[in-house]
């Protein structure tokens, strides 16, 4: 820049007050004084972000795991299912002008469409080789992302969040957090708990907890295998769109959105053990703590010795790395995963 | 016998294929365009092309007096798929104008071919401190600016708002490190934090933003280009970072992303060289006709590629329709004398624009619908910092 050529243009920009609030002038106690007590707020508000990822994790990886577990089926759809979640959400959200009625019409919509993807093209593949499953369903989610190219346009959605949650709360002394992350943690824990309340103490339950211990069993004993089958696999694709919708109004809503995400909870339902619920809660919360502890701690160890920009590429890559050594590590130590779901 | 006959027939094709290729060239000037028309950033190489296209029409579909012919490629934000499309548009296509390249390691992965080939191009976005130094090419123009300058147009602006101390962000590729090496040239107060973030997956801030509410600084600078800017700012003000301290910006709010970020953009400054309601007569007329066509306000993105196709239609004048004389079109092109929606501006000794860069802010019109709008002159006649480092004098 040359320094004759700067002319700062008149009249000085002198715009609306409102962009000086809250500058303060200066810093008279920045030391090392306060670290201490400091990096420890810091270490909670990482862990409550590792746990907000990890609960979101679930919701993708629970419908996984029950679809995995009792059908026998890869689903690489699964994430155009998060994706739809979000995109009806979205729409619902903006006709209705309720974010609460937009979600909730949205869990609805994309559970029935899970039940007609069921119908109409997931029946036809469960007979086949895991190969043919990855092709369908791969095939599938490049059909979706088209589809939400034709309908919604390519320029993705915004879900609105109303006011109130658009603003963080001191939940400890001097800790701030978005309340819309604690309201993903606690909504996604009662989901949660929901969920392990139906696979645990209902008849529904019962006959999803034989089916992914043996299937032909459970089809032997005449229960109706194909209408549990797509009950299954709608409330698979209903808790994916609902962590799809839940997600969006942090990430907001475009193509593809569920492809990254996807191979995380492919790595949590392995880790969990394939097939069960406790095993993919567990290993999401695993999961979540790991990338976000890693990602938010390892490039500043590293900067001790390498450059900023070093240390976070290194750092970066170390944490995604992280995720898949876990993961290893415990197909080392346990090969059926954490905890797996009665043996076959 | 057949083997020997083979070889004269193979030579002749050789030796008749660019002759047949040149012959055609002379009737149509063959444009290949590379820009990121999937995924998640989809909105913008839509934009240019719309741009872009919006210019063909406006110069009757004809530029310099040859009729145009455009290959669009896609290269998924991808530096190995974009050096692909590149090669197979010099190779195959062999198209006379190469513009486009939004992303600044697309950019760079591709200008081997570009500059091998010779093939004359036209930069519509990226600008790596590199292309501006000793990667300059007598065949490349940029119808931009280089990566630092508009940061460093921000950090002139922070210093006035009186920024003592500042936490820096961007993602981990060429670009991002350029940004934040550019609002350092001219931010005077200290940097008391910078985070990389991984690119361009890496859509969760979480773990950053509470780093830089940690650190406790007078503003929080940032680069987040496309979609990624969106998500920042969201999470920004989910944080409830937006009262406390002050966000200030270079590619973030963009045309493309206020009208999903509404509010949200409000009281978010940021600088840019073009913005859509600059008074001269070119980009009234461009804002119009685009809004009118494609119903929604263009973007810096497609301002700069709507002038890449004024920047061609200059060279093919003036070399009256010859596309073989690429010296007469270089020339022509380093006059810089076309109409630009920007205003008038100079082209460097390494074909990076000498422009002016405007303070932007968010408003809300009458109709309920958003705008950018036009605050100040930050900085006028900027020359990027590397022009020294081109050995083209």
């Amino acid at each position: 820049m040359q320094g004759a050529s700067l002319s700062v243009g008149a009249p000085s920009p002198q715009p609306s007050p409102r962009w000086g609030e809250g500058v303060r002038t200066s810093k008279p106690d920045r030391g090392d004084v306060r670290h201490d007590d400091k990096s420890m707020l810091y270490f909670i508000e990482q862990f409550l972000n590792g746990i907000q990822l990890g609960m979101l994790l679930f919701l993708l990886a629970a419908g996984l795991t029950l679809i995995f577990g009792i059908m026998d089926l890869v689903n690489l759809a699964h994430g155009s299912l998060y994706m739809i979640g979000a995109y009806f959400a979205a729409t619902f959200a903006e006709w209705t002008d309720s974010f609460v009625l937009g979600a909730i019409f949205a869990i609805v919509a994309t559970l029935a469409v899970g039940m007609a993807l069921e119908v109409i093209a997931m029946r036809r593949l469960y007979a086949r080789s895991h190969l043919d499953h990855v092709l369908g369903t791969f095939g599938l989610l490049l059909f979706f992302n088209e589809l939400v190219r034709l309908i919604w346009g390519p320029a993705g959605m915004t879900l609105s969040l109303p006011g109130e949650m658009l603003k963080a709360v001191e939940i400890l002394p001097g800790l701030f957090y978005p309340v819309y992350r604690l309201v993903i943690i606690a909504v996604t824990l009662a989901v949660a708990f929901l969920l392990y309340a139906l696979v645990m103490r209902t008849r529904l339950g019962m006959l999803i907890r034989a089916g992914a211990s043996n299937r032909e069993m459970v089809g032997a004993l005449g229960v109706n295998i194909k209408l549990l089958y797509t009950m299954v696999f709608g409330l698979g694709a209903a808790l994916a769109g609902f962590a799809g919708l839940m997600q969006a109004p942090i990430l907001t809503v475009q193509i593809g959105m569920g492809e990254n995400i996807l191979i995380l909870a492919f790595v949590v339902i392995i880790i969990g053990g394939i097939g069960s619920i406790r095993g993919a809660f567990v290993a999401a919360l695993l999961v979540g703590l790991v990338d976000t502890v890693g990602r938010a701690f390892l490039p500043d160890l590293l900067h001790v010795y390498l450059s900023e920009s070093a240390a976070a590429s290194l750092g970066r890559a170390l944490s995604s790395m992280m995720i898949y050594m876990v993961m290893a590590l415990v197909l080392i130590v346990r090969p059926e995963g954490l905890f797996p779901a009665a043996s076959k | 016998m057949r083997r020997t006959a083979t070889i004269p027939v193979a030579v002749l094709a050789l030796c008749a294929g660019p002759a047949v290729a040149q012959q055609q060239a002379q009737q149509t000037l063959k444009i290949g365009f590379v820009s990121t028309f999937s995924g998640p950033v989809a909105a913008i190489g839509n934009d240019m092309k719309n741009a872009f296209e919006l210019g063909l029409d406006h110069h009757g579909r004809k530029l310099g007096g040859l009729p145009v012919e455009v290959v669009y490629e896609d290269d998924q934000i991808k530096p190995d798929v974009g050096v692909q499309k590149t090669q197979k548009l010099i190779e195959s296509d062999h198209v006379n104008f190469i513009v486009g390249y939004i992303w600044s390691n697309v950019m760079l992965a591709s200008l081997k071919p570009l500059v091998d080939s010779k093939t004359m191009t036209i930069d519509a976005n990226a600008g790596p401190s590199q292309l501006a130094g000793e990667l300059c090419s007598p065949y490349v123009f940029s119808t931009s600016w280089q990566n630092d300058q508009t940061p460093a147009a921000v950090g002139l602006y922070m210093n006035q708002k009186g920024v003592k101390t500042a936490f820096l962000m961007g993602p981990n590729y060429a670009a991002g490190k350029d940004m934040l090496a550019g609002v350092k040239t001219t931010f005077k107060g200290q940097i008391v934090g910078e985070e990389y973030t991984r690119w361009p997956d890496q859509l969760d801030f979480s773990a950053e933003l509470s780093k830089a509410r940690e650190a406790k600084p007078d503003a929080i600078f940032v680069f987040y280009p496309g979609g990624a800017g969106i998500q920042f700012v969201t999470q920004y003000v989910q944080a409830g970072l937006k009262g406390q301290i002050p966000l200030y910006t270079a590619f973030t709010i963009d045309d493309l992303s206020l009208p999903r970020l509404k509010d949200l953009a409000i009281g978010i400054p940021g600088a840019q060289e073009w913005v859509g309601d600059l008074p001269n007569a070119a980009n009234q007329k461009f804002v119009a006709d685009y809004k009118a066509k494609y119903g929604v306000p263009p973007s810096f993105y497609g301002a700069q590629s709507y002038d890449a196709v004024s920047l061609i239609d200059s060279a093919v004048t003036a070399v009256k329709g010859d596309l073989s004389d690429k010296e007469g079109m270089r020339k022509e092109m380093e006059k810089a004398e076309f109409k630009s929606v920007r205003g008038n501006f100079k082209f460097g000794n390494n074909h990076i624009p000498i422009q002016n860069f405007y303070l932007q802010d968010a408003v809300k019109n009458a109709d309920g619908s958003y705008a950018l709008h036009t605050v100040a002159t930050v900085v006028t006649d900027d020359q990027d910092r590397f022009h020294d480092r081109c050995p083209m004098k």
